[in-house]
């Protein structure tokens, strides 16, 4: 085992970028394949996690890393620590799986600088492993907003027509959110602080041992919930997706749907339920209404779509919407269900945008009205395309299926039963959105002149489905390999935040409110 | 009479003044040098001045943890006021990096700039080690009036001349405010030492009562809001920033408010403790006036000086949250952000002396579109200043407020920080739109006339080190003004 695995992992992308930087801006073909390269590797570089079976018996963080960072006494201390669990385990890997793929689609799409599209694209990477890896909440704050900036440069200048207002409303909507988490995060440090339990740092793992009173609770779990719900993103919060995903170029959308957006679900359960339970409680009837609409109207709104790239945005608020409800049902199933819905929506909606960005590559326009036939002028395609669809809709056998269904199972079990019933139509209303999608695209004549001239896939476009295909069909017929995984690590968090709810319903209140919640006088009526 | 003197005489120690006595030394031989060298012939008088400011930094540093006090407790060469002369050093080097490219290209290539921008530091040096009221207004005035002559430098530009005279007409009279509080809490305390004040104030608590002191105090504060730029005493900013030389802006907009922050904070503490509670309840609502009144009204902006103008306004209104929460977090975060501050905007202010032409007319949004095509490197650069300036990570902008806000969440101004980061959102759109014109927007210009001049990229490169070095590994400086805050 390398002992530094993790940072290495984390950070090799960003070495690749500043290689990059030295390549000089006409060397095309040498840029893209540096940055493929670099993303391999990196991906062969976290494959040891895969293949650990530490994971299938221990709960606890492994491939631990600590280093002091910044330590100015009784003022703060940050630390460098990192690690992964079975909850992050398999984000950390979809991150890295996901990454050269992403980089292989744009292979002909993205003309315009692309040196700067592919420093973008390794950041983000570094971004997205260190939020994922990070134990300590300041560095996680860091590798957060870090993996805004790529992000708004390759909507706003590799986007589409409307990409300036996409990339300014994701860049402030995001924003908003994790500033407020930034004043709790330090409301919690002074807290732990002043409790005596957290003197060492942002860790996360002291911050679990606080007692927090419920009513403080509240507020806190609102600025980390709302921060979360944004990038989630659930209903209301969710107006920011569509738009930027429109907008952003393929590479860009995939990596949006496929671990971006997974950064909010992983929130909730890495900080925002296991810190505050008590408030968790409180709200989930709240929560719960909002993932289930999220899941409703989500299907629904994407049913209505006429450009296949919103309708599957669209999509995304629906299934993101399974993902929440079956981690608040706080039981396994639930939580693997929700862990591995993660996992499949990244698989199945990542591969959706390939193929709207293999079309869009050919034809310049997403209008399902523009298409129609295309099965019988590219059966690879058409083939590829139905499988994704299936997967996407939960068919058994795909991975859809085994992750939704046991999302709904472990919500039925739980007192969200009446959510998970309603919530249920939402898979009918996938099938349907899905499906009518489907038919219209790729049956019926072909009589678009321009749709008969379509070349179907070439092989670089093949070799980057099969390996999504490969995993559609792992997970939908033997998702043991991921669940023996991530079980522990559930179990654990489950026990955390259902223990404290029961200590809190015994014996409400015992600690008194922070003296800290109320601001003095002097500057409290203003 | 005679004791007088001889006391006066018993406190005489230069190494209390070393630091701003070295400087004016320099600044009026460069002036002899100015004055005596041939008509026509180029002498390298910005490269002098910055060896002088650099020897002036090597003098200050000998005060660091040995404390200089002297001239009968009227000055204090302590870790604090080493610290501001530090960040006064950094921001006088750096502006005059960026000064002679610009005064050529501007038709005014005068030597007497330098050492006005010496004497200038000279002042602000003063203000920061001043434990008098008298000293402090010493220190003010020589800071203002060379200030004013700088804003007012271009005197065949309009523009220049009226940032000049607005701010003459406008400092003067804010000085006015300012002496007639000293008058006052003169007249109260019997004394305008801070210390002896303090002391007196704390013995004699009814008299903070009186409506004397209070006027006195308020009087005090608006001529340091003033200069620090404050809502509501802020009218001047944008006229003289935008109007002034954009060497002087960036000068006026770091340097020059630290020197303010430098005394206002001593003064605060040290002589009116007494009335904490009263001055911090006005500077709550007076730092998000200034907050909210800086980043509304830069999202209106189309001149991108305006718009730095603006944004400097509301990172005066982040700097007061550090004062409101008094505590020690907050004050040492006060001098933290104002070298982060330094550092961010005097290197957004280098881009902009490059990629203006002369008359600086095209720098607005639209003069700057496409401007991250054709100037990759000077693009990334203003790119790097401006996410600082918005306050994200790794940069010394999100350190700097994370210090400040954590200072005030410890305080228990929950209420406050919210409010600042709300309004750092705000100013995300803004910053934002330069960010655009930069790079969303097709270029109509060719910025064929941008040469990176040595000295001015010296100045740029200076700043974006300094602003990762400050948001990357920001312990060591931070631990720093740790030891330089004033308890």
């Amino acid at each position: 085992m390398i002992s530094n695995l993790l940072s290495l992992m984390t950070f090799f992308p960003l070495v690749g970028a500043l290689v990059l930087l030295v390549i000089p801006n006409k060397e095309k073909t040498a840029l893209k394949a540096v940055t493929l390269v670099v993303t391999i590797i990196t991906f062969f570089i976290s494959l040891p996690l895969a293949f650990n079976d530490v994971f299938t018996t221990s709960a606890e963080m492994q491939y631990t890393e600590f280093y002091r960072w910044i330590n100015i006494g009784d003022f703060f201390q940050m630390n460098y620590s990192i690690g992964v669990d079975g909850i992050s385990l398999w984000l950390v890997l979809l991150t890295t799986f996901i990454m050269p793929i992403a980089v292989l689609s744009t292979w002909h799409a993205v003309e315009k600088s692309i040196k700067g599209f592919m420093v973008m694209l390794l950041l983000l990477e570094t971004g997205m492993l260190g939020a994922f890896v990070s134990l300590d909440l300041f560095l996680f704050y860091i590798f957060w907003e870090l993996m805004l900036v790529p992000m708004y440069f390759l909507i706003g200048i590799w986007g589409g027509k409307n990409r300036i207002y996409a990339a300014v409303k994701f860049f402030i909507y995001t924003a908003v959110g994790s500033l407020l988490m930034l004043v709790a995060i330090i409301y919690v440090y002074y807290f732990g602080m002043k409790s005596g339990i957290s003197p060492n740092g942002f860790s996360i793992a002291d911050f679990y041992r606080l007692s927090i009173d419920p009513s403080l609770q509240t507020w806190l779990f609102l600025a980390f919930a709302f921060s979360f719900a944004i990038k989630v993103p659930m209903f209301p919060f969710h107006t920011w997706l569509p738009d930027a995903h429109t907008e952003a170029p393929t590479a860009g959308s995939v990596i949006l749907a496929a671990i971006l957006l997974k950064m909010g679900t992983y929130g909730y359960m890495r900080f925002a339920m296991p810190l505050f339970p008590e408030a968790l409680h409180t709200f989930m009837p709240l929560l719960a209404t909002l993932a289930t609409i999220g899941i409703i109207y989500g299907a629904l709104v994407a049913m209505m779509q006429d450009d296949v790239k919103k309708l599957v945005a669209y999509s995304s608020v629906s299934h993101l919407g399974f993902v929440m409800l079956g981690i608040f049902a706080l039981n396994l199933e639930g939580m693997a269900g929700g862990m591995l819905q993660m996992v499949n929506h990244g698989i199945s909606t990542g591969a959706l945008f390939l193929i709207v960005g293999f079309i869009y590559e050919r034809r310049h326009t997403r209008q399902i009205s523009e298409f129609g036939g295309l099965a019988k002028q590219m059966p690879i395609f058409a083939t590829i395309f139905m499988i994704i669809t299936f997967s996407s809709i939960g068919l058994p056998g795909t991975n859809g299926f085994v992750g939704e269904f046991l999302a709904l199972i472990g919500a039925f079990q739980s007192e969200l039963r009446i959510y998970a019933i309603i919530a249920s139509s939402g898979v009918i209303f996938a099938a349907v959105y899905m499906l009518w999608m489907f038919q219209r695209v790729m049956f019926g004549e072909l009589k678009n002149p321009e749709n008969q001239k379509l070349k179907d896939l070439d092989a670089r476009e093949i070799t980057l489905m099969v390996p999504l295909l490969v995993f559609v069909f792992w997970i939908g017929v033997y998702p043991n390999t991921f669940f023996e995984k991530m079980n522990p690590s559930l179990e654990k968090l489950i026990h955390q935040v259902k223990s404290k709810q029961q200590v809190a319903m015994v014996q409400p209140a015992v600690i008194p409110a922070a003296p800290m919640a109320a601001p003095p006088a002097a500057g409290g009526h203003h | 009479m005679e004791n007088l003197v001889q006391v006066a005489i018993q406190n005489v120690n230069f190494g209390a003044i070393m630091p701003s006595l070295v400087l004016s030394c320099v600044a009026m031989a460069l002036l002899l040098v100015t004055a005596f060298s041939p008509r026509g012939k180029t002498v390298h008088v910005n490269w002098l001045a910055i060896i002088g400011l650099l020897v002036t930094g090597w003098v200050s540093l000998g005060a660091w943890n040995a404390p200089q006090f002297g001239f009968a407790g009227m000055v204090a060469l302590d870790n604090f006021a080493t610290f501001f002369n530090l960040i006064f050093i950094v921001a006088a080097i750096l502006t005059i990096l960026m000064s002679d490219e610009y005064l050529k290209r501007e038709g005014y290539p005068v030597g007497e700039f330098y050492p006005l921008i010496l004497f200038t530091t000279a002042g602000a040096m003063w203000m920061a080690s001043g434990t008098d009221l008298m000293s402090i207004f010493l220190g003010l005035e020589v800071l203002s009036i060379s200030l004013y002559v700088l804003a007012g430098f271009f005197r065949r530009q309009q523009r220049s001349n009226e940032a000049g005279l607005k701010y003459f007409l406008l400092g003067a009279f804010s000085t006015g405010f300012l002496l007639y509080g000293i008058a006052l809490l003169y007249g109260a305390a019997g004394t305008t030492n801070l210390a002896d004040m303090g002391t007196y104030f704390n013995a004699h608590r009814a008299i903070l009562g009186n409506p004397m002191t209070i006027a006195g105090m308020l009087l005090l504060s608006t001529g340091f809001l003033f200069k620090i730029g404050a809502a509501p005493f802020h009218m001047w900013t944008p006229d003289v920033y935008q109007g002034a030389p954009t060497p002087v802006t960036a000068f006026m907009s770091t340097a020059a408010k630290a020197a303010a922050f430098a005394a206002f904070v001593r003064i605060l503490t040290l002589a009116l403790g007494g009335l904490q509670e009263e001055w911090t309840s006005l500077l709550w609502v007076l730092a998000v006036m200034t907050m909210i009144v800086g980043n509304i009204i830069a999202i209106y902006q189309t001149d991108i000086k305006r718009i730095l103008a603006y944004s400097s306004i509301a990172h005066a209104g982040y700097a007061l949250v550090g004062l409101v929460a008094a505590n020690q977090i907050g004050l040492s975060g006060i001098l933290f952000y104002m070298l982060a501050y330094t550092l961010m905007n005097l290197g957004a202010f280098a881009v902009l002396v490059l990629a203006g032409k002369k008359g600086e007319d095209n720098l607005t949004l639209q003069g700057f579109a496409g401007f991250g095509y054709k100037q990759p490197l000077l693009g990334i650069a203003m790119t790097v200043f401006l996410f600082s300036l918005m306050g994200l990570p790794p940069t010394a902008g999100f350190t700097g407020k994370f210090y400040i806000f954590a200072g005030a969440v410890k305080a228990g101004y929950i209420w406050l920080a919210i409010l600042g980061v709300l309004n750092s959102a705000v100013s995300l759109y803004y910053y934002l739109r330069i960010m655009v014109a930069m790079y969303f927007k097709e270029p109509t210009e060719d910025f064929a006339w941008v040469k990176l001049h040595p000295a001015v990229v010296i100045a740029i490169v200076i700043s974006v080190v300094g602003v990762f070095y400050l948001g990357i590994v920001p312990g060591d400086v931070m631990a720093v003004a740790k030891l330089a805050q004033p308890f």
